[in-house]
């Protein structure tokens, strides 16, 4: 079972040294027991551009498809058994990130 | 056997079997919607069945058997009517617990864990405990807490879905857990016994006996499961104290009845002693040194009150003592005014007076505050203050007992 854990901010690349330092040794933690599948920060919302290609006939937008105060700065794909766990590994993500965390699953 | 015999026998299979049905299928077929639908249907064949067959020698038994057949039919009609073979989902469960905790490995238990998991919102939780585990329907569920049926069927069948796509475990959880996820059944099962205890509503009867018997029915539930927890009984004395006064607490023409003024020999006496019996076990604990918490700190407040003859007699120095613990566990504004209640009581209503009016920043909005506010300013003689305070109280409850109560005695005041 794979849940999503999206890091929920509302500034841009505002991580500090010690939470970066902080994630890796979270980060490393996951590798170790297993429960890694992917990770990784986003740039902020203003440099993303969206595509409507549904009629074929591609759309370019600039900027983010939604405008919201806060928004997903990152994320983890963690394996987890259940929720139990994953509530688990994700309060450790919180706090090592130092940000409110969503959890969910995938399909 | 006669037909109200019958009758009887399935009333009491429902309220005593109806859990370890959902909970048995649940674990089975890994799937709630499908373990409460098999349920339900059991229920209907036995209401067909039994007046003519008779009532089989195990009626939990029969009705497991009869509910497992009937979910196995619903997988197969459903495995030809979408032509493939469904795959099996099954709950994700621990290996057995190395270091089983005695009655602990139940079912219902799991059940339970599940349908208050704090994933799960509050309303979420509330609805799919007294469904699936309290076997209340859902036009019932709805009126008790006053939503549309057509709300709480789509809040239960989300809830359902969560637990589903998000894999919320069907088992107990672990001794490391244990704690903070019973306190969270607790607060389920508090939360159902107050709403009936103190109905909000213009149109609403005071005391909902549907809510508050269910509560207890299902305390008990979890006490039986959970034979040496400090807290359930401390919950469950609690409650069995306070409804032991429902008579009491309301007159005939349906005013709330003040502590002072009940009439305590009306004050349900075996309730009472059953009450006291579990107090006192939780005494003996806490002498050997188990920190009580805070449902057993409140249980001992209401023994306090049930073992006087009257207001005078209270020992209000034990009551503001069991405060002062509560108020270490719990610094909430709420357990404040209750201490300062006590503290009245003891020390005269200035010294009260003067507590209960540092808390106006937190409380300025509940109607407790201000009620409490005007009966110890009517006590002070301070006769339009009181009745302001009165107004206040009176705008803001939403009991229609309370109402009548408060409105009585502001007009009292002369």
């Amino acid at each position: 079972m794979q849940y999503l854990v999206s890091v929920i901010d509302d500034r841009t690349n505002s991580a500090t040294p010690d939470e970066m330092a902080a994630i890796d040794t979270f980060n490393d933690g996951l590798v170790a027991e297993g429960h890694w599948v992917f990770a990784g920060g986003l740039a902020s919302p203003s440099t993303a551009t969206v595509i409507d290609n549904r009629n074929g006939a591609a759309m370019v937008t600039d900027g983010p498809f939604l405008e919201t105060k806060e928004h997903l700065s990152g994320f983890w794909i963690m394996e987890a058994p259940d929720l139990d766990v994953a509530l688990k590994l994700a309060a450790e993500g919180s706090k090592a990130c130092n940000r409110r965390v969503e959890v969910r699953p995938f399909l | 056997m006669s037909a109200s015999g019958v009758q009887e026998a399935i009333i009491r299979a429902h309220r005593e079997e109806w859990a370890r049905v959902v909970a048995a299928l649940g674990r089975r077929f890994g799937d709630l919607d499908l373990a409460e639908d098999a349920a339900a249907e059991a229920f209907g064949t036995a209401v067909e069945r039994w007046p003519a067959d008779g009532v089989p020698p195990n009626p939990g038994g029969w009705l497991t058997t009869t509910a497992t057949r009937k979910a196995i039919d619903r997988i197969r009609r459903e495995q030809k009517r979408d032509g493939k073979q469904k795959e099996a989902q099954m709950w994700y469960t621990d290996p057995p617990d190395p270091e089983p905790l005695g009655a602990i490995d139940d079912d219902r238990l799991r059940l339970i864990f599940t349908c208050c998991h704090p994933a799960l919102s509050m309303e979420t939780r509330v609805a799919l405990t007294l469904r699936l585990v309290g076997g209340l329907t859902v036009p019932e569920i709805a009126r008790a807490f006053f939503v549309q049926e057509a709300t709480l069927g789509q809040r239960i069948t989300r809830g359902k879905a969560k637990i589903s796509a998000a894999r919320i475990p069907y088992r107990v959880p672990s001794v490391d857990d244990l704690p903070a996820r019973v306190s969270g059944v607790l607060a389920v099962l508090f939360l159902v016994f107050n709403e009936g205890y103190l109905a909000t509503g213009p149109d609403t009867e005071p005391i909902r006996r549907d809510l508050t018997d269910e509560a207890i029915r299902l305390t008990r539930m979890v006490r039986a499961l959970l034979p040496d927890d400090g807290e359930v009984a401390g919950l469950l004395a609690l409650m069995l104290l306070t409804e032991a006064r429902r008579t009491a607490r309301v007159s005939a023409n349906g005013e709330l009845v003040r502590l002072d003024e009940q009439d305590r020999r009306a004050w349900d006496a075996t309730l009472v002693a059953e009450g006291h019996q579990l107090v006192r076990e939780r005494l003996v604990a806490a002498a050997s040194g188990v920190a009580p918490g805070r449902y057993q700190i409140l249980a001992a407040v209401n023994a306090v009150h049930t073992s006087a003859r009257d207001m005078r007699d209270t020992d209000w120095s034990q009551i503001v003592a069991l405060y002062d613990q509560l108020v270490r566990l719990d610094p909430s504004p709420i357990v404040a005014l209750n201490r300062a209640v006590a503290v009245a009581e003891l020390d005269g209503p200035e010294v009260g007076l003067a507590t209960v009016d540092g808390l106006e920043d937190a409380l300025a909005g509940y109607h407790a505050y201000h009620a409490t506010r005007a009966d110890l300013l009517r006590r002070l003689g301070r006769t339009q203050q009181s009745r302001d305070a009165y107004d206040k109280a009176i705008e803001l409850a939403g009991n229609t007992a309370e109402t009548a109560y408060l409105t009585r005695r502001r007009d009292q005041m002369t």
